[in-house]
């Protein structure tokens, strides 16, 4: 099947024009090695077949991003039949900047001219059949937006793949003091023929007065004896070219590339009217207003986080025999019943009907509960960022977050996460992190959004504060909550400092004109994105589900695993069956772990009661009240109902403010949960990442628990209760 | 007389771009070529951030923010 790869610029329209080739059948990936992520899907046309790829979208492409590399290796390596370049038809200079550098490859090209609607009201009259006799390309006018001219680019690319049209690009010229060098390069590279069977020439020749470090590793690694010659002739020819225009190389490249582009401008664009955007202009200017811009983003970026967690979690709207479920309940309620039906089953091996019931069934369904969230994140935050304000986030709050090594895009992940400190989750938290293009920020972003309330410590915290803080609800609330805050932004700080180090990625950003999103365009990404959190987070979540459920299983008691019957049978008389569970996960692995850490955390006011409720808690912080409970012979507490354990922790003598504080404090801080883990792995593109964010994290908490623990016990407010 | 820079301008201000300073992260320079700051090319500064910092700018039909920082190293005549 032939192939044709589609480039172009953040915010030309490349991804609609991608979905209306490619229709819903597209498979989203990452290109190996990087996180960068790889769009593909089949294009048909009159029983024809084409399979397309959507590179990532770049303003150029120099060696400098990932995105970069990748588009450019791309187009080297894979030798697509055809490089579709989407151009903004209404911002047509800075987007012919990247044609020309496409051309320069020597690729066989067609350029897309999008949005020529858009360029038409600001007054843009272009003459396409000029530009592509200029270029000597095919230029194909669309719409992306409406699928206008859809067809007709699908016919000139097969055209264009059959050899019916020429899409061999003309030479760019520099100028002729710059040309004259870049054909003696290139002369020299024709004749280096491992080189120049696999570049064009004259790209080599170009790319090397850049000084492209990429391309002067391949001359080095592919030219052999013929390498050094010719990286010497590159550095006379940058010296000359430096003495005679009196800049430096690069710059006169870019600039004359840009003087090209204008040239060519000149020649087919007439000026028909106002070339001003004057929507944008209207809407920037409260949007980004100095008093306005905040109090808006404050209002737009607290709905994203209600939407979020109304739609997916609270709002009962899906209906399901006779009742009302939110999503999430829905798939909750779905796997209860699956395990309902497989505890009906006889018992002939416990183990295996505790493995498929407390490891499979809720692993998978601890993998698909996330769905609803995920894709209801991913949905309003697509919506926001092409609607062109996730950029004018990035600018209002770039300052502030810029202090801590973070910048302006990282709040929407940390808002996600449960910066409100109504609820949240770092999952879709992380995940949220795709809107930023740096990837330093992004990581940092990534490895402290789990700091904040997410929805799951809520339940902890109620029931300590229920326990111990009775009367000081919100103010306990409110504490924990700036207290996340500090946590993260330090931990930001000293991560920027000190481990992901390196000048920040200057920040130089678009500010897109604003548009409608596209309801098609946005489901298409939605679900993809959520399908891949599916594929790719789920099989480790489930892998670890199962490990987790080995640990609090095995050993089992030796009177339980004598034996057939089943444990009710065996144990003692006097023993009730929540006691005989607390007996069962003391004896486990996680409880032997427990124990065996007690002397450290003894510093931190942990028994090895509470390590075991931590170690249950790495599954799901609100687990930490179930596993308390069962450890301590209560039976399995409902994290919603937790006042009988709130009761037996504020009588106990073992307990008091300060533990219970600590613990908080131990369970907002330490290692996100797996599941956040497994998203972090993936995200990251690197599995250790996520060992260093566990670590990390958790090494980070408990330095404070003591701090507090100890701090507390020098004041004297560790006494015992009721003493 | 030190020459202005981008940093030096306040909303409202049009300019023409004299050159890119040198120093700076690397691949900076190349950064702000690409995206449209070359020599000769004119501006509008459209406004500052709330907190005066990034700023945008209009340059080549289309809006661009970027630091203080990185807007120190864009040496501009007014006009």
């Amino acid at each position: 099947m032939a192939g044709i790869a589609i480039a172009g610029n953040p915010n030309a329209g490349k991804t609609s024009l991608f979905n209306h080739l490619t229709g819903a059948a597209q498979s989203v990936g990452n290109y190996p090695g990087v996180t960068v992520e790889r769009k593909e899907g089949v294009a048909r046309l009159n029983g024809r077949r084409v399979s397309v790829v959507d590179l990532p979208g770049t303003y150029s492409l120099t060696a400098y991003s990932q995105e970069e590399l990748v588009a450019r290796n791309f187009i080297i390596e894979d030798g697509p039949d055809l490089v579709v370049d989407v151009l903004d038809a209404s911002n047509l200079e800075r987007h012919l900047y990247l044609a020309i550098q496409i051309m320069e490859m020597g690729a066989p090209l067609l350029l897309a001219l999008n949005m020529v609607d858009v360029a038409k009201r600001r007054g843009l009259d272009i003459d396409h059949a000029k530009l592509s006799e200029l270029l000597g390309v095919p230029v194909v006018p669309t719409v992306g937006s409406k699928g206008t001219g859809i067809k007709e680019l699908l016919q000139r690319c097969i055209d264009a793949i059959d050899g019916k049209v020429s899409v061999s690009p003309r030479a760019v010229t520099y100028g002729h003091e710059v040309d004259e060098e870049v054909d003696t390069l290139a002369e020299l590279a024709r004749g280096v023929t491992p080189l120049a069977a696999r570049y064009s020439p004259r790209w080599l020749a170009v790319k090397l007065l850049e000084g492209d470090p990429e391309v002067e590793k391949k001359v080095v690694e592919l030219g052999g004896q013929a390498a050094p010659a010719l990286l010497e002739a590159a550095r006379k020819a940058v010296k000359a070219i430096e003495r005679h225009c009196g800049d430096d190389c690069s710059t006169v490249i870019a600039e004359r590339r840009y003087g090209y582009a204008a040239g060519i401008m000149k020649e087919c664009v007439t000026l028909t009217g106002e070339a001003r955007e004057m929507n944008t202009d209207r809407i920037d200017m409260i949007v980004c207003n100095r008093f306005l811009g905040p109090l808006i983003l404050v209002g737009v970026v607290a709905a994203l986080f209600f939407t979020v967690f109304k739609v997916s979690t609270e709002w009962a709207w899906v209906p399901w025999f006779g009742g009302w479920y939110a999503p999430v309940d829905w798939v909750e309620w779905f796997f209860e019943r699956l395990a309902e039906a497989v505890a009906g089953l006889e018992p002939r091996a416990p183990i295996l009907h505790s493995l498929i019931s407390d490891a499979l069934i809720a692993g998978v369904g601890g993998v698909l509960g996330f769905v609803p969230l995920i894709f209801t994140m991913f949905f309003l935050i697509s919506a926001l960022e092409d609607s062109g304000y996730i950029a004018r986030v990035a600018f209002i709050l770039d300052r502030v977050l810029q202090t801590f090594g973070l910048q302006g895009k990282s709040i929407l992940a940390m808002i996600v996460s449960g910066g409100l400190g109504a609820g949240g989750c770092a999952v879709p938290g992380v995940l949220a992190t795709r809107t930023l293009r740096e990837e330093k920020d992004r990581l940092i972003t990534m490895l402290v959004a789990p700091f904040m309330n997410c929805g799951a410590k809520l339940p902890v915290y109620a029931m300590l504060i229920a326990a111990f803080f009775p009367h000081r609800h919100t103010q306990m609330m409110l504490l924990l909550w700036a207290f996340s805050w500090v946590v993260a932004l330090c931990a930001a700080w000293v991560l920027r400092k000190f481990v992901i180090r390196g000048e920040q990625t200057p920040f130089v950003m678009e500010l897109p004109p604003y548009h409608v999103p596209v309801l098609r365009s946005l489901l298409l990404h939605t679900w993809d994105r959520t399908w891949m959190y599916v594929k790719k987070a789920g099989t480790i979540i489930l892998a670890i589900n199962v490990l987790l459920w080995a640990l609090m299983y095995f050993p089992q008691p030796p009177d339980a695993a004598n034996g057939n019957a089943t444990p009710q049978a065996v144990a003692p008389p006097h023993a009730s069956e929540a006691e005989q569970a607390a007996d069962a996960l003391a004896h486990s692995y996680a409880g032997r772990f427990g124990r065996a850490l007690e002397p450290v955390t003894q510093y931190a006011g942990f028994d090895w009661r509470t390590n075991i409720a931590l170690v249950g808690g790495f599954m799901a912080k609100e687990v930490v009240v179930g596993t308390l409970g069962t450890v301590m012979a209560m039976g399995d507490v409902d994290p919603g109902q937790s006042e009988t354990l709130s009761q037996r922790l504020a009588g106990d003598p073992a307990w008091n403010p300060l533990k219970g504080f600590a613990l908080m404090i131990f369970v907002m801080v330490y290692a996100p949960c797996f599941v956040c883990m497994a998203v972090i792995w993936r995200e990251s593109g690197s599995w250790k990442w996520a060992l260093f964010s566990t670590v990390y994290s958790t090494i980070i908490a408990f330095v404070l628990t003591v701090l507090i623990y100890q701090g507390g016990l020098v004041l004297g407010l560790g006494a015992p209760q009721g003493s | 007389m030190s020459t202005k820079t981008l940093f030096d301008l306040v909303s409202g201000d049009r300019a023409r771009i004299v050159r890119i300073r040198g120093e700076g992260a690397p691949g900076l320079r190349q950064r702000l070529l690409d995206m449209g700051i070359t020599r000769g090319t004119e501006l509008v500064v459209e406004r500052h951030a709330p907190l005066g910092d990034p700023v945008e700018i209009s340059l080549k039909g289309y809006s661009l923010a970027l630091r203080m920082n990185e807007a120190r190293h864009i040496e501009i005549e007014e006009l």
